[in-house]
């Protein structure tokens, strides 16, 4: 356990990478490396995480280009593995649109950039992503995007509620996101794509430490 | 070999709710434009691309447009071609 790897992927335009190296390292002691996004060698990581940020400028629409990156390519032999994939905010932007997850993230329905705090209601507990040993159903993390509304059509929002796929939901839907939705994962439940930042509730000095539990279920046996 | 001139409109499909379109369509209200009943805001995009026939280049475009100018969950497109 010692050697587990985090890569966390940096694309021109990422902003987050640093805090989710942060918080792994800083925070939870898990070793991580950054990837750069023209890489295609995953074999010294367990797991994954797409930060947030702006990846190639948000150019055409959030996450289009990085789709075609050549670290985006190596990734479906990575989950198919079954190894752990998380997506925050633009990586669950670039998880759409890669097809990794169902559903699309357009514009915040009142068109401003929100940057609050948000209480979630957790779902799923497909994955472990989220299933505190406290039991506690509801966390709080902190949101920050403009194009953070989830949209799919009502064939796949079934599809998402038959099969528990909806891992996390806003009580108070800040950005018009169909059925309230924050985050969702694959069947398989190990790609998490979510609107919320985990890596910015890692730490009690700063407000809040919901986020913990995400990031160290990156680490798996 | 011919050139081509592309125009490709991408529009969010009509279930997708379009925010700048409506904000858009409250400020032409305001500038007292009247009897706007809808207004959506969508992408054009302009290419050149040669190509042998129009076919071979039509299945370019639609190649770019389903796997790059459009994610297809959110929005739908045409487009435009003309031999230069």
């Amino acid at each position: 356990m010692d050697n587990f790897t985090v890569g966390v992927v940096v694309f021109p335009g990422s902003n987050c990478d640093r805090d989710v190296s942060w918080a792994l390292e800083g925070c939870l002691g898990i070793k991580t490396k950054y990837l750069w996004h023209e890489s295609s060698d995953l074999s010294d990581v367990e797991a994954i995480v797409l930060p947030g940020g702006f990846s190639y400028g948000d150019y055409l629409r959030c996450g289009a280009i990085a789709r075609f990156s050549p670290l985006i390519n190596a990734l479906d032999d990575f989950v198919k593995s079954g190894k752990r994939v998380l997506g925050i905010c633009n990586g669950f932007q670039i998880l759409t649109e890669s097809g990794f997850l169902p559903g699309a993230l357009v514009a915040n329905k009142n068109l401003n950039f929100i940057c609050d705090d948000s209480e979630l209601d957790i779902v799923s507990s497909k994955g472990g992503w989220f299933n505190n040993g406290d039991e506690k159903q509801t966390i709080k993390l902190p949101i920050a995007h403009g194009e953070g509304r989830y949209y799919c059509d009502s064939d796949t929002l079934k599809k998402l509620v038959d099969n528990e796929l909806i891992a996390l939901r806003y009580r108070n839907n800040p950005n018009g996101s169909s059925f309230d939705i924050a985050g969702i994962t694959n069947e398989k439940g190990n790609v998490l794509g979510l609107m919320p930042h985990p890596e910015r509730a890692c730490d009690e000095a700063i407000g809040g430490t919901d986020g913990l539990h995400t990031l160290k279920s990156l680490i798996t046996k | 070999m011919d050139e081509f001139a592309v125009k490709v409109f991408v529009r969010l499909r009509p279930s997708v709710l379009d925010p700048a379109g409506e904000a858009t369509k409250s400020a032409s209200i305001k500038l007292g434009a009247e009897g706007i009943k809808s207004l959506r805001i969508g992408k054009m995009i302009e290419l050149k691309i040669e190509g042998n026939e129009e076919n071979e280049v039509r299945e370019k475009i639609d190649l770019l447009c389903d796997r790059l100018f459009t994610n297809t969950v959110i929005e739908d497109y045409e487009y435009s071609l003309k031999k230069l």
